[in-house]
């Protein structure tokens, strides 16, 4: 084996500290070198055709660059190779930079190391095998995991550009916490006015299977390739033949066994119902918890008021499988409950502001349902203990958020813009109340965000005081709020005749054990992790499924919008080819040693590994072996250690390989 | 041996999604640490097979360090799991065959945590060097190595640091 290498000054960064000349005449002595040169910039063009030509000249076969990381230009090497005509995975990167010249002062000890770490790198590149990519099918459908505005915008978009989408959302209909708010910052637009139509157009689209009321059980497959069962949940009313005329709603007898929780349990809904009047699909759900049907078996009013003979209280839970080639996850966020937590929950509860306790203490979410003219209280701000309308609010923010002692450590982000936006609406529509805010910063970072916090501030005279908020009791119906103003350095308590909390954003329910059954990970708080935080925001590491929205970390709708058409985007490029090009580093299996024992299947992260017959001439199966999926492998190696008869190895890091590199330690 | 003169040599086995980009922020960032480390990268630390080690040791390595992302941080998303039990395990079993504990150690460094991985290099290097050099394998090896004739030819010798010394000089 002719093996030619090629040591990078990359300008001063690696021969300020490493003598890169005597590294070369080093690396020249070694047997089955036989071509050793350093050069100034080895991935520019002169220095990528030093490599070309050295590679016809001496006829290599195989190369080491000793120049910066391989994650920095492993491939930019590897291209030059291939240009040469030898097989991309003949080339080994030795990191004389960011693990050598950057790290150590002493040239003596730094040139030594780069000698060893090239001489690594050598006794690896002999022992390397030519590899091809594996080449892999894509089918052209995508999952859309959540139906609130960043999984619409997701489906609208990918489907727009031609491709099926299949759009799951656990709750009977799409629309998500966007179709909560009453109106938006910092425009103040109807936030159902803009969201009803993009919902409409969801349901309308030839391309958009929506299937609401479903959840996702299971995950199988790889990128391009996965295979996804929808478990989609009862309504006990028969879809085709529905018309969404509303009659069994309003006949229902039970009126207030269920809270809405739509409205945040602010109001009751009846045991069939819709979410709300805008749903879509605008196809009522039976509530098995509540129903008299389900308890008596007697009632059945819903079923003599349908016309169209649509209530079918048998029906069942139905399963159904899609084949889809990207998944993209948007199942947002949930808020933080601030109540009393049992002795288990992962966050500590807010006990001292009495929320669960006082009906008038809320958070914002209840607020926004307030405010929202198809609320509850058609618009109008009153209190939920007595109707009454209040005189005095105390907003208080960062409540979870920000708070170490709590168990959330971050900035929720979108609390500062909603908080000023509810005081503001507030003073909009009670012209004598005074609204106060309690604060730790603004941060009010967004196009027009600032402007809008100085608008609540100037012009419709709310009152930010900057402090925390100890305790809030109950004296003569008004909520007394003692805090503190860190500014004026004194206490402050105002007798307030409702109080809102601007509580934590966190993830949805359930976050982590999709996290599980999808194969993505996710940080301490749920929300789940993307492959770069700079550079890859929307990816998740696991190839093929994407992010979108609050999921991911606290968002607001541009945000989330913006995102979602990201990840859409990212799909689409993934669709653009016919087959899916991926790294050959996967794990292969020795059938002849393998014993069997399957210990492979158990610690494979990915399902993997398969059990494969092998039969004799006569077609009988005399063992059973273990069978690694080229496609469903992503080349941790897991299993290659935990192989008992070491009848597995991992393509461009077998055995063979790393032992080399020890003993050349 | 020369014990003040003595450097040690220690081997990392790291995976290719943490710890080795750690290392890498560690050169962006300009941290200074000892060069007595060499990394071999894996792609998981779920990867590393205990016999990985144990020829480090054999090869003359006085330490090894192990190294991958932190518990839920994995790229491949429970490899780290595997090599945490594994570990656990290994460990005992080397007190047990009488190498000392310190000589393998482990750490969970993200591909963010630079800083980290200059300070577990440090640390490591000052643990090996006041434990002085680790002879059993070594000792093994030149009074067998006719055992050993399956060994490749064209490997390096052993004595290569004295070589690369003369024909500097």
């Amino acid at each position: 084996m002719k093996i030619g290498v090629f040591i990078c000054h990359c300008g001063e960064n690696i021969s300020s500290t490493v003598d890169c000349p005597r590294v070369a005449d080093v690396c020249r002595t070694y047997t089955g070198v036989e071509y050793s040169v350093d050069y100034k910039y080895m991935c520019s063009d002169p220095g990528q055709n030093l490599i070309k030509d050295a590679i016809h000249k001496y006829n290599l076969d195989a190369i080491v660059v000793g120049s910066c990381s391989p994650h920095m230009h492993e491939r930019t090497f590897r291209n030059a190779a291939v240009s040469a005509g030898i097989n991309p995975f003949m080339v080994e990167i030795a990191n004389l930079r960011e693990h050598c010249s950057w790290v150590h002062d002493n040239i003596e000890a730094a040139t030594r190391k780069a000698i060893e770490l090239m001489r690594m790198a050598i006794e690896k590149v002999k022992r390397d095998k030519p590899l091809t990519k594996i080449k892999v099918p894509i089918t052209k459908r995508v999952l859309v995991i959540g139906g609130g505005i960043a999984g619409i915008q997701a489906a609208l978009d990918t489907a727009n550009a031609g491709y099926e989408v299949v759009l799951v959302e656990k709750e009977p209909s799409i629309g998500g916490h966007m179709s909560q708010l009453s109106e938006t910052f910092p425009t103040l637009d109807c936030s159902q006015c803009i969201l009803t139509p993009r919902m409409v157009e969801v349901h309308q689209h030839p391309k958009i299977k929506l299937m609401t009321y479903s959840e996702v059980e299971r995950v199988e497959g790889f990128i391009g390739n996965f295979k996804v069962t929808i478990k989609k949940k009862a309504r006990h009313i028969n879809e085709d033949k529905c018309s969404g005329c509303g009659m069994c709603i309003t006949k229902c007898p039970i009126k207030k066994k269920a809270y809405n929780s739509f409205e945040e349990d602010l109001a009751f809904r009846p045991a069939v119902y819709v979410p709300f009047p805008q749903a879509i699909p605008n196809i009522p759900v039976i509530d098995e918890t509540v129903c008299t049907y389900y308890k008596t078996g007697k009632c059945g009013m819903c079923v003599k008021v349908c016309d169209r003979e649509a209530i079918d209280f048998g029906q069942k839970d139905t399963i159904h499988v899609a084949d889809v080639g990207a998944i993209i996850v948007a199942t947002g966020f949930k808020l933080y409950n601030i109540d009393k937590k049992s002795a288990d929950s992962k966050y500590k509860g807010y006990g001292e502001y009495g929320y669960g306790k006082y009906r008038d203490v809320i958070d914002g979410l209840q607020f926004e349902r307030i405010a929202s003219a198809s609320g509850p209280t058609s618009g109008e701000i009153k209190r939920p203990s007595d109707g009454r309308v209040p005189k005095k609010i105390a907003f208080i923010q960062c409540v979870g958020s920000r708070d170490d002692s709590k168990g959330i450590s971050y900035c929720s982000k979108i609390c500062c813009m909603y908080t000023a936006k509810q005081a503001m609406l507030y003073r909009h529509k009670v012209h004598d109340g005074e609204a106060y805010i309690f604060y730790m910063d603004i941060r009010a970072g967004g196009k027009m965000y600032e402007e809008f916090v100085r608008r609540a501030i100037e012009e419709d005279k709310v009152k930010y005081i900057r402090g925390r908020v100890s305790r809030i009791y109950e004296e003569d119906g008004k909520y007394i709020v003692k805090g503190e103003d860190t500014l004026a350095g004194m206490p402050v308590e105002i007798d307030a005749d409702m109080v809102v909390l601007a509580t934590a954003m966190i993830p949805q329910d359930g976050a982590e054990s999709l996290a599980r059954t999808i194969g993505i990970p996710y940080d301490k708080y749920g929300f789940f992790n993307e492959a770069h935080p700079k550079l890859r925001p929307v990816e998740s590491t696991t190839a093929g499924v994407f992010l979108a929205g609050a999921c991911q970390s606290p968002k607001d709708i541009p945000e989330s919008v913006s995102m979602a058409s990201a990840a859409a985007s990212k799909a689409i490029i993934l669709f653009a080819n016919d087959t899916l090009e991926r790294e050959p580093v996967v794990a292969k299996v020795n059938e002849d040693i393998c014993a069997g024992c399957f210990y492979c299947m158990k610690v494979c992260p990915f399902g993997a590994v398969e059990v494969k017959d092998v039969k004799d001439i006569n077609g009988i199966v005399y063992k059973e072996v273990a069978y690694i999926n080229q496609g469903v492998c992503q080349g941790c190696g897991t299993c290659t250690a935990t192989c008992l008869s070491k009848s597995i190895e991992l393509a461009g890091f077998n055995n063979e390989e790393i032992f080399a590199e020890i003993a050349a330690l | 041996m020369d014990k003040q003169n003595w450097e040690p040599k220690i081997a990392a086995f790291v995976c290719n999604w943490c710890t080795y980009t750690g290392a890498d922020l560690a050169g962006t960032s300009r941290l200074k640490y000892p060069a007595n480390c060499k990394i071999i990268r894996v792609m998981c630390s779920g990867s590393i097979d205990p016999v990985f080690i144990l020829k480090a040791f054999e090869r003359g390595a006085d330490g090894v360090l192990v190294s991958g992302c932190h518990p839920n941080d994995c790229h491949y998303n429970a490899g780290n799991f595997h090599a945490r039990r594994r570990w656990d395990f290994f460990h005992e079993l080397l007190d047990f065959i009488g190498i000392e504990k310190g000589r393998l150690q482990f750490s969970w460094i993200s591909a963010s945590e630079g800083k980290k991985f200059a300070d577990v290099i440090t640390k490591v290097t000052e643990d090996i060097k006041a434990m002085g050099p680790f002879t059993a394998y070594k000792k093994m090896n030149s009074e067998f190595t006719i055992d050993f004739p399956e060994e490749p030819s064209e490997l390096p010798e052993p004595e290569f640091q004295e070589n690369s010394d003369k024909e500097t000089e």
